[in-house]
Parts: C-alpha cells; sequence; structure tokens
C-alpha cells in the first residue's frame, strides 16, 4: 500500500482495465496529445495528466485523440459500446457536456430501456467538475443533479484517491453508461492505495467520519470543508457524522435514513446551485422517509443561485466552506 | 449500371422493396383506423434507396437509422412480424413494445435503431465503424440520414472525425426534398450535399435513389473504399417523398403537380422495367412476389392486433444491465 494521487489512482484504474480487457479504449480531446506537433504524439496525457503515460503504453489504438467534437466524441463511444467495445470517453470539462447532451441523455440513456433490454452500453464518461480554480463560469460547474436525474445513467463522485481508483474499475466494468466525474480539486489530494485492481460497488455510501449528533453528507470536494468543520465542531463537543454517498445514482439512501435515524438532524453540503439539486433531492428523501427521526429542519448548504464567478472574492463567497456548515450544523443544533 | 445480379439476389432485392411498399401502406391505413398509436413517418418512394444501400450488407455490418426508418429495418432484414408488433405497441414486438416507430432496434440484424433526433445517427456509427477497425473484422457501419440532418453539426462532426479515424462509416444522405415541412432547396445552403460532405475529405457522389441499380452501384463503391481499410464514403440518394412529414399530414405546402411528379418516380416500377425488359424476371416472378409479402403483411397485422400490450409490470424493466 503506497500513498497515491487521487490523479494518480485513476491513471492507475485505466491502465489495470486496459491491460485486463483489450476492448477498452480511451476516447477524447488530448488524452495522448501532441498529433501533428513537431515533438510526437503522447506528450500531453490529459490537461491535468490523469491519462499521462497511457498513449505510450498501450498506442495510438486504445488511447484515441479526437478532434474537438463532443458530439461525435459520446456518439463514438455510444456506437462502439453498442457493438463490443469498453470506451472511455473524456469530456475533459463537464461544462463541455452542453455540447453533446443528445448522445448522453437522448440516446446512451436510453438504448436499453427503448430497445426493450437488447442493448447495453458500457462506457465511461470521464469529466472535471468543481469551482475554486479561478477557471469562470464555463470551466467551474458541478453539473452531477443533471446526470442524476435521468433514468439510464449512472453517476459516481469519487471524494478520495482510494476510492477513484475503486470505483473507476467497478465503472469500467459495468455493463451501463457511467457518468465518471472527477472533482479538480481532489486530483493532488493522497491517500493509501492498493497497488492491484479493486473495485467499489455502486450504491454504497462510506462513513468519513462517524458522529450521533448531527448527520452532514457531502458530493466531491466539499468533502474537504465538511471535514474540517467537523474537527473544529467536535472541540466544542458536537459530534458530526459525516457520510458520502459516493455515488449518487444509484443513491444509498439508506446508510442516510440510518445516520438521520441516529442523529435527528441533516445538513447536505452540495457544491451546486440550490434548486433541483442533490440537496433538495436527499432532503426530500429525508422528510418524507425520516420524517420521524427529524428534530430540527434540513440545512442545506449549496452555491448560491448564480453561475461560477470569477473574480476570487465573489468565488470564495460562491463556495460552500467549513464556516458556513459550522453555522448550519450549530443552527440545527438549537432545536430540540 | 450493374444488372448482373443472380436470379436470386434479384428476388431479394425486390422482395425487400415490395415489403416496405406494402408495409408503409398498410401502415398509413391501420393508423388511420387507430390500431398505431403516437405518430409514424413512412417510407414510400424512398424504397429503392434503402435496399439498394443494404443489399450487400451482412448481419454483422451495422446501420444507424432515422424517424422514417421502417423501411431501413425492412431492408436490414428486420421481420416483419416483429415490426409490426413493435409499433402498434405490442409485447413481443422487436423491442418489446418499449420502442416504437421511431425506436426500433434489432442487434442480430446489424440494426442499431431508428433514431428520433434528426443527426443522432452519424455519431453513433462511426462508434459502430471504429469498432470494426479496431477488430479488424472487415465490416461496416453505415448512418442513414435525410437532407434534414445534413444541416446538424452531429452530421459534420461524425463526418470529420470518421476522416481523422479513417473509420469504415458510409454516411447515406437521403434527400427526400423536405426536413419535416421545409423544402430542402430552402434549408440546405449549398447547392450540392454531396460537395459539403467531400469537403471533409472523403469521396461523395449522388445516386437515383429511385433506381435500386444506381444506389447499389454506388454502395459498391462506397464498400470497397470501407473494407479495404481507406475510410468513410458519402452517397446522396435523391428520393421522392409520397406523402407527407408523418402520416396525416396534410401537406398544405405541396401542390398537387409536385405530388404527381414525385409518386411518378417509382423504385418498383423502375426495378420491373430494368428486369423485364433485360429479361432477367418476368411480370409473373414480380406479381407473385408482391402476392406472398401481401399474405404475409395481412397475417402479421391480424396477430399484431390480436396480441397483448406489454404487461405493466414491465414499466421499470431493462432501465440498466448492470445491478442498479
Amino acid at each position: 500500500m503506497t500513498k497515491k494521487t487521487y490523479l494518480a489512482a485513476i491513471n492507475e484504474a485505466l491502465a489495470h482495465e486496459m491491460e485486463r480487457d483489450e476492448n477498452v479504449i480511451l476516447l477524447g480531446e488530448d488524452i495522448a496529445g501532441g498529433h501533428a506537433s513537431s515533438g510526437g504524439p503522447g506528450k500531453v496525457g490529459g490537461v491535468f495528466g490523469v491519462t499521462s503515460g497511457l498513449y505510450d503504453r498501450f498506442g495510438p489504438e486504445r488511447v484515441i485523440d479526437t478532434p474537438i467534437s463532443e458530439s461525435a466524441i459520446i456518439g463514438a463511444a455510444n456506437g462502439a459500446a453498442l457493438t463490443g467495445m469498453r470506451p472511455v470517453a473524456e469530456i475533459m470539462f463537464v461544462d463541455f457536456i452542453g455540447v453533446c447532451m443528445d448522445q448522453v441523455y437522448n440516446q446512451a440513456a436510453k438504448f436499453r430501456y427503448m430497445f426493450g433490454g437488447k442493448a447495453k452500453t458500457p462506457w465511461v464518461l470521464r469529466s472535471m467538475i468543481g469551482a475554486g480554480m479561478r477557471a469562470g463560469a464555463q470551466h467551474s460547474q458541478t453539473l452531477h443533479p443533471i446526470f442524476t436525474m435521468i433514468p439510464g445513467l449512472k453517476v459516481v463522485m469519487p471524494t478520495n484517491a482510494y476510492d477513484a481508483k475503486g470505483l473507476m474499475i467497478q465503472a469500467i466494468r459495468d455493463d451501463d453508461p457511467v457518468v465518471f466525474l472527477e472533482s479538480k480539486l481532489l486530483y493532488q489530494t493522497e491517500a493509501d492505495v492498493p497497488d492491484e485492481a479493486y473495485t467499489i460497488p455502486f450504491g454504497e455510501a462510506e462513513y468519513v467520519r462517524e458522529g450521533d449528533d448531527v448527520t452532514i453528507v457531502i458530493m466531491g470536494a466539499a468533502v474537504l470543508h465538511a471535514t474540517a468543520a467537523a474537527e473544529t465542531l467536535a472541540k466544542e463537543g458536537i459530534d458530526c457524522e459525516v457520510i458520502d454517498p459516493r455515488t449518487t445514482s444509484p443513491l444509498d439512501e439508506e446508510t442516510i435514513l440510518e445516520s438521520v435515524e441516529r442523529t435527528g438532524r441533516l445538513v447536505v453540503v452540495d457544491e451546486s446551485p440550490p434548486r433541483c439539486s442533490l440537496a433538495a433531492d436527499i432532503a426530500s428523501i429525508v422528510a418524507d422517509k425520516g420524517f420521524k427521526s427529524l428534530k430540527a429542519p434540513i440545512k442545506k448548504v449549496t452555491c448560491p443561485h448564480t453561475p461560477v464567478p470569477f473574480a476570487p472574492t465573489l468565488e470564495d463567497a460562491f463556495l460552500p466552506n467549513a464556516a458556513r456548515i459550522i453555522e448550519a450544523v450549530k443552527e440545527v443544533k438549537t432545536y430540540g | 449500371m450493374q444488372l448482373q445480379l443472380s436470379r436470386e439476389e434479384l428476388v431479394r432485392a425486390y422482395r425487400r422493396m415490395t415489403s416496405i411498399r406494402q408495409f408503409e401502406e398498410r401502415i398509413e391505413k391501420e393508423f388511420a383506423l387507430g390500431n398505431i398509436p403516437g405518430f409514424a413517418h413512412v417510407y414510400l418512394g424512398q424504397e429503392a434507396s434503402g435496399v439498394g444501400i443494404c443489399h450487400d450488407l451482412t448481419d454483422e455490418d451495422w446501420i444507424g437509422s432515422t424517424h422514417r426508418g421502417h423501411g431501413h429495418c425492412l431492408a436490414k432484414g428486420c421481420d416483419i412480424q416483429g415490426m409490426m408488433l413493435e409499433i402498434m405497441g405490442k409485447a413481443g414486438g422487436l423491442c418489446n413494445g418499449k420502442g416504437g416507430s421511431m425506436h426500433i432496434a434489432d442487434f442480430d440484424r446489424g440494426m442499431l435503431g431508428a433514431n428520433a433526433i434528426v443527426g443522432g445517427a452519424p455519431p453513433i456509427a462511426v462508434g459502430a465503424a471504429l469498432t470494426q477497425k479496431l477488430k479488424k473484422t472487415g465490416r461496416v457501419a453505415v448512418a442513414f440520414g435525410g437532407d434534414g440532418s445534413s444541416n446538424q453539426g452531429t452530421t459534420f462532426e461524425a463526418m470529420n472525425m470518421a476522416v481523422v479515424l479513417g473509420a469504415p462509416a458510409i454516411f447515406v444522405i437521403e434527400n427526400n426534398g423536405y426536413g419535416e415541412h421545409t423544402g430542402a432547396d430552402y434549408a440546405v445552403g449549398c447547392d450540392s450535399i454531396a460537395d459539403r460532405a467531400a469537403a471533409f475529405g472523403m469521396p461523395a457522389e449522388t445516386a437515383d435513389g429511385a433506381n435500386f441499380f444506381d444506389v447499389r452501384d454506388a454502395m459498391a463503391r462506397a464498400l470497397e473504399r470501407a473494407r479495404s481499410g481507406e475510410g468513410p464514403y458519402t452517397i446522396v440518394t435523391e428520393c421522392p417523398r409520397y406523402l407527407g412529414h408523418f402520416v396525416g399530414d396534410p401537406q398544405p405546402y405541396r401542390t398537387e403537380e409536385e405530388l404527381a411528379e414525385a409518386r411518378g418516380r417509382d423504385g418498383l416500377k423502375d426495378f420491373r422495367a430494368r428486369v423485364t425488359e433485360a429479361n432477367l424476371l418476368s411480370d409473373a416472378d414480380l406479381d407473385a412476389i408482391e402476392a406472398e409479402i401481401a399474405r404475409e403483411i395481412d397475417e402479421a397485422v391480424a396477430v399484431a392486433l390480436e396480441a397483448p400490450f406489454p404487461d405493466v409490470d414491465a414499466l421499470e424493466t431493462d432501465v440498466y444491465a448492470s445491478a442498479y
């Protein structure tokens, strides 16, 4: 077991599966990089280096650089998956999904149902999410709610390097289209990651921290703020349980409901705007199925209903942070 | 033009064109009787195009289709009974009644699905073609589209990517003169759709979509290129559209003269004239095929009308392939 970054863990997962199954191919923009350049292909490995080294190791037939044509990328992943391949297609920043959404939500997500259970579309759509890098409104969104509401898709949001590797291997082996959302703020975070291949099943939440006073459900990079908030609160005698669903579709409702049954209080932290968000979804599930457990109103800590701003002062104010989580926890503690 | 097909091949081609003609005429009739839920877009007038394109394809070659896809399914060998059940939304249809007219797929016949999104199929066909290239199967993938889809960015992206990846994809643009209710002369901004495809860096040609032999010849050239690993090809077939955009479209935008002219271009009559003149098949041979298909369609309709709708238990099945 060695310490590895979240980024390296994903790279390792891709390499494991490409080694194991020759039907696994990578498609995307600049995942190799450098074609038709004076320096030759393979020198880029993705804008942040997630696919680094894979072109040299697996060659141009397995690591396929595409034009900047997102509809053709996901369309090609669809056609390849329907005919026996297991493509892992990269949409560089999740914001770019707007130019290829038809191939995701009208095509891949529906093939199996529309075709009466006869089709399988085993692809993984890798994409980056998250604000905090001063990247502006079109390179910073966290759009998991958009995918989560679409039947036929599965949605994965790893929060640490260990999960990133296990969930990616699971995603590649899964026979359904899986949207795998990588938090760019987490790429350099480290965890103990086994060298060998392993899988983490979808729909199984993880306890990031155990506690009996307040349940905090987090997604993606919000884990950083929630754990910091929980440490501070522990010093003040408030013991928070931090739950990471790991996949938003399927969603492990059971673990969340069980925790709220013990704590009676729920704060949901979600780095997306508040309306029709996962925070709203989880709050509604608990209000419906866990009503009797609740001792206080459910609090949501989300971004405001705005695009992601550029100026550092504005972006910092936009994102959920430890102070806002602490405030929400203290507020729910004032009840009952 | 190659008339030198075996008797069996000529019979197969005429059977398929006849199946489409009679199937679609029957769909029009059953729709009017209220036996088909939703809406239907029929392929009447375009039979020679789909059958000419699919004639030399095998079950291991793939096609992606359009909202006007019944003809492509039948040309690729999909079962008439399974299709009729599906279009009526009945259990036992090709997609167990979950797809309907615009979403028929049959993977055993290399049919990747009709597609209700204009321009939906070309990117998918590039992926299916990529599989053939990577697995070195020598097979191809065909994307059908219409003049309407020729204006979609997805088609442009797919054409460029097929060229870049050297994928054995064949783009077939069936220009039936109208995208929904708007003339292609209005909505297609250039004189020749084939020229536009060629600009992406692949050979492209235009064929007479009411002439099976002309279409098949063009497809033979496309197949030779694709199967030998040289990459994609585009064929534009100029087709008549006999009916409106959908069954029941009153077509206030088309004159009687124009409709009569469209109906004057008939791929089945053209085929009959050519093969009888060359003494390859007789009128009696062709009449016998028509009678046989008529019986088959009568039977398919009778069975489909009697068949049950899917049980509501099927509502929540087939969403995921792996555990959820």
